[in-house]
């Protein structure tokens, strides 16, 4: 092993089983406080219905071995509290923990959606002044914050342009979506009834400008543009691809998951983005929590406001806050009860803690993008040379000549202390290497980085099967997938052990 | 600012390696005239205690202190401390998707025990790693049901949750579904004679809740034989999930959605909560959704990985089972928690306490004079209550004695106007339970 | 692993090895060595018809989906139903063990269309000079 690695690399940590393998009846976690009403017969009144037996297979153990066993699981993982995530467009900053306690009040974390709305004037006022940072810092003019992800936003915002265009007489027929973009893309055109028509990126990685004039026809009913591009190079020309699309009648969407390179720098609404959505889960810090919850809020030009989901927030003349459930253009609600109010609550906490110095963190995002560019420039081929803004992308080019590919680089990367960068995205790099260390990474942070993947780098060179069978520090070395997808096991069931639990 | 860790001299000693001479020159490529010159117009900067207070005073502006007698898809539930203890550590809080599995076994193995509780819980073989919500399960899982039958056609039940429905419709505008609507008898279940009717071999799916959203409990054989008659597969959507400690799972069902706030998650005015979809092994290619399964890593070890990622967007982008990516991941570990901590006999109790306390709530309810059962269908923790006069003029009255009544039926439903849907939970104490019937007994005696 | 000299190959990297109206389809050793392990295959049911040009089932390894391009249109009489359990056999028997379907095809004239086994391998010779350009 590399003698050079600076990083405590290997958690000290304990092996567990599934929580199934601990359990023994007339073992408990949880008490209630006792029955204060008569007990009611539940054999006689339900009947059929009734589950007489618990849930079978229902674990039972205690509150200390519920406790231990989570706890020890936390432990295989790693995390932004213990270390940089340089994936690119996923903007993994740090969590403010005061978001947390915020979100626990008594009064927030309590409220019932279908609670008197005299009652609810604080939770109506948090979502208005979130709704009024995010139009002042987008540029847009209106908003909906029920969308619970991007996913779900990009779809909000292609069913706006929908009812939008069907209401002047043809919805059109096809989405044009660059070669670059994030698999969310194509999914959500065609759920939004849309054919799906490939635009290829030029030499520079942007959009083909000359390529969408010849493409944008009647047929079109709007492009989905990611800006900065997922090679994290700002779309220059982006006001006059609006021009080109509203020329005809069609209207550019933005995927704003890279809005951590943008935000209090421009405006997308000032760029010509006729609607957007944010990853509040990406750029205004809410934590990812192993795969969510997330919040895709869609903020939009006046033109696409009356197709907007409902309920909407209004403001009443006495200054009270109330949703309203009827618009009559509405294209429907996309979500049960309004919104992921809790993450939107976390997001306005760290809104509200930077106030107008959010620019900041866009700068300091954007510089050490570009330091960490500088550094590994040689070092690693960099297939796209126009300036990169928050997250930079190179390629395996270089390592690929000794039979070292981008995700071996990744693997190795995790010996030395740091989560893998995006591996094999964007499609149009082959072996790509996207790294987005974000604004929360010191100085010491980033050259640690550096110097991993600089080491790495010479590994690959020089003894490149070390590379090859990485990681050699984890908990587990490389899981086999295809046994995995073969034959998938998706739940436990009591029947004999695997013998391979072993230490 | 506190959560930016360079001081002023290491940004001049980076931009310096960078060979910039100032910041603004790292935003070049954006054209001036789009360059913001003046400083966004929103509040703070805030350090944390102001961040706080601003908080505690929204939180003062809202309803605590009130005893809620509202469910309707959100439950007030009994939640351990111990749930925050283990969802607050970074490990879980601020991890990423498990995508690298090597440095994200916590994550993965914790899916594997959240999918083995929703299979047990349901009665299903597979569920997946959490859907937005209920909502949008329900949604997912009749999605589901057009692409393994090929058809067009969905008939939903008017006692599903209204909310859940409008979803539905709102997503199958543009996929071509035709969704209709199935009626409830005077019992307030199903229709059964009016699904007969309606059933044809150009039917996707037959879908119902239950308990339904007038906690009426359905029964499911007759339902699940009539779509199965004609090819058509059976999706049950499942709001409230604690009733499961007490009621058969819908085994008849092919596709399960349920919503799993009741296991441990508060109702935050609406969200973040967890929906899950659960099925037949056989249907499993056509789940949405990440799905964690068990394999050995190069020397034998157990471990897991996500799997069968070629349904999902970033490999299929346009085929894509759905566009899903961000799912729920933080709320399904709090419910995995939740869930094992309440073990077999405590979910069981709870269920039993649900019930016991909605039964003596009705009963208090039903000694009003003018007070009547909506309907007989048997109930687990909500039933319906027909007043004398408006809900919403009852309702008033409460709320001057810091009492969250019962929901208006008379908006989602013109049929049931002076009706109202009553939820009581094991949270809910007797005392309370008496004075609301007290005080609803003091609003029906108020003159006109 | 060579590409047997009776069968006819198509630029998807699917071969045909025609008797009669009567041809088995499947895919040549290059497509399984480009595609990695496979681990699940999605054919079309006895009775179907496949149109030339046309996807008609797809074969996944982990990480990817190949669409599988009918080369020839027909009617589909029998499929590998080995392949459901045992996908792997893509891998190590892409021309014998792991045939995908056989078609009763519409028009056996066409096949003369597609290229040879020195054709192909000239073909995929060619791409291999491409790619790594």
């Amino acid at each position: 092993m590399n003698g050079k690695i600076k990083k405590a690399s290997r958690h000290v940590n304990q092996n567990e089983g599934l929580i199934f393998e601990k359990s023994s009846p007339g073992k408990r976690a949880f008490e209630l406080p006792p029955l204060d009403v008569p007990a009611a017969e539940p054999a006689k009144a339900l009947g059929a219905h009734h589950r007489k037996e618990g849930v079978e297979g229902f674990p039972e153990v205690s509150e200390i071995e519920v406790l231990r066993h989570f706890t020890r699981l936390s432990t295989w993982n790693h995390a932004i509290d213990l270390g940089m995530y340089p994936l690119g467009s996923c903007t993994m900053k740090y969590n403010p923990r005061v978001n947390e306690f915020v979100a626990r009040l008594e009064g927030i974390a309590t409220e019932h959606p279908y609670q008197p709305q005299e009652l609810s004037q604080g939770c109506l006022k948090i979502l208005r002044l979130l709704e009024k940072c995010l139009l002042e810092i987008t540029g847009m003019d209106a908003i909906t914050l029920q969308p619970a992800a991007g996913a779900q936003g990009e779809l909000t915002g292609l069913l706006l342009i929908r009812a939008y265009l069907q209401k002047q007489g043809n919805p059109r027929k096809k989405v044009l979506i660059p070669d670059s973009a994030h698999g969310t893309n194509p999914a959500t055109a065609v759920i939004a009834g849309y054919d799906v028509e490939n635009i290829k990126s030029e030499s520079h990685g942007q959009v083909d400008v000359e390529g969408l004039r010849r493409l944008v026809t009647e047929d079109v009913a709007a492009l989905m543009i990611t800006n900065p591009s997922t090679l994290g190079i700002f779309e220059q020309r982006l006001p006059e691809i609006a021009e080109i699309l509203h020329a005809k009648g069609a209207l550019l969407y933005m995927d704003g998951a890279n809005m951590n390179a943008l935000a209090g720098i421009t405006r997308p609404g000032d760029l010509g983005v006729d609607v957007m959505h944010l990853n509040l889960h990406k750029t205004f810090s809410t934590p990812h929590g192993g795969g969510g919850p997330g919040a895709g809020p869609v903020a939009m030009r006046k033109i696409l406001e009356p197709f907007r989901p409902v309920p909407i927030l209004v403001e009443k003349e006495n200054g009270r806050l109330a949703l309203e459930p009827i618009r009559p253009d509405s294209i429907g609600r996309v979500k049960a009860f309004s919104s992921n109010f809790g993450v939107l609550v976390r997001a306005l906490a760290y809104i509200l803690a930077y106030g107008p110095g959010v620019r900041q963190a866009t700068e300091d995002a954007v510089i050490n993008a570009n330091y960490i560019r500088k550094h590994l420039e040689g070092v690693y081929e960099l297939p796209y040379s126009l300036p990169s803004m928050h997250e930079v992308v190179f390629s395996d080019a270089i390592q690929k000549k000794n039979g070292v590919n981008t995700m071996d680089i990744a693997k190795r990367l995790i010996d030395y202390g740091f989560h893998p960068y995006t591996t094999a995205f964007p499609l149009i790099v082959p072996g790509a290497l996207m790294i987005e260390p974000t604004e929360s990474e010191s100085r010491e942070e980033c050259d640690l980085f550096i110097d991993a993947m600089k080491a790495i780098a010479e590994e690959a060179a020089t003894q490149p099967e070390i590379v090859k069978a990485a990681p050699h520090t984890t908990r587990v070395r490389r899981l086999d997938e295809v046994g995995a997808a073969r034959k998938p096991v998706l739940r436990w069931k009591p029947a004999a052990p695997r013998s391979t639990a072993a230490d | 600012m506190r959560y930016l860790p360079k001081s002023p001299v290491e940004r001049q000693e980076m931009l310096a390696a960078i060979g910039k001479k100032s910041i603004d020159e790292l935003f070049s490529s954006i054209p001036e005239k789009y360059r913001l010159r003046e400083a966004l117009k929103i509040p703070g900067p805030y350090s944390e205690a102001e961040v706080i207070q601003y908080f505690k005073e929204r939180a003062a502006e809202n309803a605590a202190g009130y005893t809620s007698f509202l469910g309707a898809g959100v439950y007030n539930h009994l939640r351990s401390v111990v749930t925050d203890t283990i969802i607050q550590r970074g490990e879980f809080l601020t991890s990423y998707t498990p995508y690298q599995a090597e440095i994200s076994q916590g994550t993965l193995q914790a899916i594997f025990e959240f999918q083995t509780l929703m299979c047990q819980l349901t009665g299903q073989d597979v569920a997946n790693a959490s859907m937005y919500d209920g909502s949008t399960a329900t949604m997912e899982a009749v999605l589901m049901a057009e692409r393994l039958t090929g058809r067009r056609r969905v008939l939903v039940a008017r006692s599903v949750h209204p909310e859940y429905r409008e979803v539905l419709k709102t997503y199958a505008k543009n996929s071509g579904l035709r969704i209709e609507e199935i009626p409830f008898t005077k019992s307030g279940t199903v229709d059964v004679n009016a699904l007969k009717s309606a059933l044809k071999d150009d039917v996707a799916a037959v879908a119902a809740q239950s308990p339904n959203f007038f906690g009426a409990i359905e029964t499911y054989a007759p339902l699940a034989e009539a779509a199965h008659s004609v090819g058509a597969m059976f999706v049950v959507a499942i709001a409230e999930g604690v009733s499961l400690g007490l009621l058969r799972p819908p085994a008849e069902g092919d596709i399960v959605a349920m919503e799993a706030q009741s296991f441990g998650l508060p109702p935050s005015y609406g969200g973040p909560f967890a929906g899950v979809i659960a099925a037949r092994e056989k249907y499993v290619r056509q789940m949405p959704g990440r799905l964690a399964g068990q394999t050995t890593d190069s020397e034998g070890h157990r471990g897991f990985v996500l799997t069968l990622a070629t349904r999902e967007q970033h490999i299929r982008r346009e085929k894509a089972t759905s566009n899903i990516c961000t799912n729920q991941a933080l709320c399904a570990l709090a419910a995995t928690v939740h869930l094992t901590l309440l073990g077999k006999e405590g979910l069981r109790e709870m269920a039993e306490q649900n019930f016991s306390k909605a039964q003596f709530a009705l009963a208090e309810l039903l000694k009003i004079p003018g007070v009547r059962r909506t309907f007989d269908a048997p109930f687990f923790n909500e039933f319906t209550v027909e007043l004398p006069r408006s809900v919403k003029i009852v309702n008033s009255h409460l709320v001057r004695e810091k009492i969250v009544g019962p929901l208006a039926l008379g908006t989602p439903y013109p049929e049931l106007t002076k009706h109202a849907l009553v939820c009581v939970t094991e949270m809910t104490p007797r005392t309370e339970i008496e004075r609301f019937a007290g005080a609803v007994k003091r609003a029906l005696e108020q003159p006109v | 692993m060579a590409h047997p000299k009776s069968f006819r190959y198509t630029k998807e990297h699917e071969w045909l090895d025609v008797k009669g109206d009567l041809a088995t389809i499947g895919i040549t050793d290059h497509a399984q060595h480009e595609l990695g392990d496979v681990v699940f295959v999605e054919l079309p049911k006895p009775g179907a018809k496949i149109e030339t040009g046309k996807s008609f089932g797809t074969v996944e390894s982990v990480k990817a989906v190949s669409e599988i391009y009918a080369p020839a249109s027909g009617e589909v009489i029998e499929v590998n139903s080995e392949l459901q359990n045992k996908p792997e056999t893509i891998n190590s028997d892409p021309h014998g063990a792991a045939w995908l379907i056989k078609v009763r095809l519409t028009n056996a004239a066409t096949i003369s269309d597609l290229m040879d086994a020195a054709a192909y391998e000239a073909f995929i010779a060619e791409k291999g000079k491409e790619t790594s350009a």
